[in-house]
């Protein structure tokens, strides 16, 4: 195999030509190298990435492993032993990770070399990346657009090919948007299915861990080998993790499928090739035989509002252990233990990041507990039965993952509340604890002269039930050629 | 958007964030609009809802009561900004 195409291998046909001996482990590293040297300079989607290590572990690699000697890019949010985790903040500056998050460890015993450290909102927050205090990532189908957020450098790696595949978190569409705005796969299963443990938390009940890809194949091998129950995270749930893979093989058609459509996502915001796209994508499903039946969620107009209480009032409680005691940033001579907390914390953490803790504080605060934070916990519920009433009508929902395509670098920093609505259609599956994955599901050819750009198709399953939402998403995949496209680069 | 009920000063204190006068201007005004934003959510009614703290079915998730490794005590202070004597340096709290 020539060095030149191992790049753009997904995970599955690499380790084909891993067992096949076509190349080796290594030629795989070095091979990443000059892929590295080229494009990253121009997609800037690694903030540090550690060839020699790399290169060790794959000479050492055992190619028979599920995943031997398949490198693997890391959100910078995740803690992989002996490599930096600052989460794109200046208050983890220097901090090296003294264990592996248990989503690392499980991969790694599967073979795989956990890769670099990749860019992202500081903190998980945002939907750009723009957030992050390492500087920005670009598209890689167009340069002067964002890569969606907040695992903004996860899904330009993956859709650049700087990596094979990637982790990331997804708290309120972390995964699903960016990897939308990037042309790649992004699964986020359902909450408990992949335990947290070693994943810095951001809102500790809407996170969970999952990978970007360049198949929805390759993500049902990740998912398989990172699913289930963890001691070291209470909430990963003791249910069995089901062959993934082998609940693709002889996909063809979506006969028996019933796809729900649902009524209140099709808003005023969306652009028209999004709606487009989408309309033409359920086309495409209802003739491989799915049937369509319209379903409403009607307190989706909520579920921002919801989210943006429910986030930061968690977000505020976790990043309370920022203290400048056991690790990170400290302050310099404080006069006393309340400055050391104030200008630690003032110099550490970067604008969305203070805007996220102090709405966070001030909707759990005494006085407005009820009328925010607890109001916010009950709509959830009233969000989450929704979904539970959708899905006694059909087995999964087809919508967009975004309303728009990538937008341009700057569009909306100065208007947090512009940035929050990126994430509209992502947010549900979170607040619901549901599955969602999003798949290439078509270009935008109107707003970058010469520059399509990608456009995500987004099905949502009811909880543990990512066997068949993986199932429709390779059948859509395979019928079509959107994820075959790749960036000029 | 006005918010006469949320200083973001104090709120910035009761956070432990030091805010520049800029910043406390920006956020006032932002935080504000997104508040206004909230404010739908009054709009629902949620008389008898019982609130969603997480979505996982499982609770009171036990473990046998063994001991078992962590990290050493050079492993925990590995990240520490100051140590002293195997132990976390504190700023002082206590004249």
């Amino acid at each position: 195999m020539s060095p030149q195409d191992i790049p753009f291998l997904s995970v599955g046909a690499l380790r084909t030509a891993l067992r096949a001996r076509e190349c080796s482990p290594v030629d795989v590293i070095d091979a990443l190298a000059a892929r590295l040297e080229k494009v990253d300079p121009k997609v800037r989607a690694y903030l540090s990435h550690d060839l020699t290590g790399a290169r060790q572990a794959a000479a050492a690699a055992d190619v028979n492993l599920p995943l031997g000697g398949i490198p693997i890019g890391m959100k910078d949010v995740l803690n992989v032993k002996g490599q930096p985790c600052g989460c794109a903040s200046h208050i983890l500056d220097g901090y090296i990770a003294p264990y592996d998050a248990t989503a690392v460890a499980r991969l790694r015993a599967a073979g795989a070399i956990p890769f670099g450290r990749l860019n992202m909102d500081e903190f998980a927050m945002g939907s750009s990346t723009e957030n992050s205090s390492k500087g920005i990532t670009h598209n890689p189908w167009d340069f002067d657009r964002v890569p969606g957020g907040s695992s903004g450098g996860s899904a330009a790696s993956v859709g650049a090919d700087l990596a094979f595949a990637a982790l990331g978190s997804d708290t309120g569409g972390s995964i699903r948007q960016p990897a939308a705005l990037c042309g790649c796969v992004g699964l986020k299963p359902t909450y408990g299915r992949i335990s947290r443990y070693g994943l810095v938390a951001f809102a500790s009940s809407l996170d969970q861990i999952g990978p970007f890809t360049k198949t929805v194949e390759d993500s049902a091998i990740l998912l398989g080998l990172m699913a289930g129950k963890d001691p070291m995270d209470s909430t990963s749930v003791d249910d069995p993790v089901p062959d993934y893979v082998a609940a693709l093989a002889g996909a063809k058609d979506l006969r028996g499928v019933k796809l729900g459509l649902p009524k209140e996502y099709f808003i005023e915001g969306i652009t028209p090739a999004v709606t487009k796209a989408v309309r033409a994508a359920v086309a495409h499903c209802e003739r491989l035989g799915a049937e369509i039946i319209e379903v409403s969620l009607p307190h989706t107009e909520y579920a921002v509002g919801v989210y943006y209480i429910v986030a930061t009032a968690e977000a505020s409680a976790n990043l309370a252990r920022f203290d400048g005691v056991r690790y990170g940033h400290r302050a310099t001579d404080p006069t006393g233990l309340l400055d050391h907390y104030m200008r630690t914390r003032a110099e550490g953490f970067g604008p969305e990041v203070k805007r996220r803790i102090i709405l966070g504080t001030h909707v759990l605060s005494s006085g407005y507990h009820d009328a925010y934070y607890l109001r916010a916990q009950k709509v959830r519920t009233l969000i989450r039965r929704d979904f539970f009433q959708a899905f006694e009508k059909v087995d999964a929902i087809v919508c967009p993952t975004s309303p728009c395509a990538a937008f341009k670098l700057g569009e909306r920093t100065a208007d947090p509340l512009q940035m929050y609505l990126a994430d509209i259609f992502t947010i549900a599956a979170n607040l619901a604890g549901i599955p969602g994955i999003s798949v290439p599901g078509g270009f935008d050819e109107t707003l970058s002269p010469g520059k399509p750009l990608p456009i995500g198709l987004q099905f949502l399953a009811p909880a543990f039930a990512e066997s068949n939402l993986l199932r429709i998403a390779h059948v859509y995949e395979q019928t079509t050629e959107w994820h075959q496209k790749r960036p000029a680069l | 958007m006005p918010a006469p009920d949320f200083d973001v000063r104090y709120v910035a204190t009761l956070a432990r964030l030091n805010l520049t006068d800029e910043e406390t201007r920006t956020f006032q005004h932002q935080l504000a609009d997104v508040l206004a934003f909230v404010d739908a959510l009054k709009k629902v009614d949620v008389t008898g809802v019982e609130p969603t703290a997480h979505t996982s079915d499982v609770f009171n998730v036990f473990r046998d009561d063994v001991a078992r490794s962590g990290l050493t005590s050079a492993e925990a202070l590995g990240n520490a900004p100051r140590r002293a004597n195997d132990l976390f340096v504190v700023t002082k709290v206590v004249e």
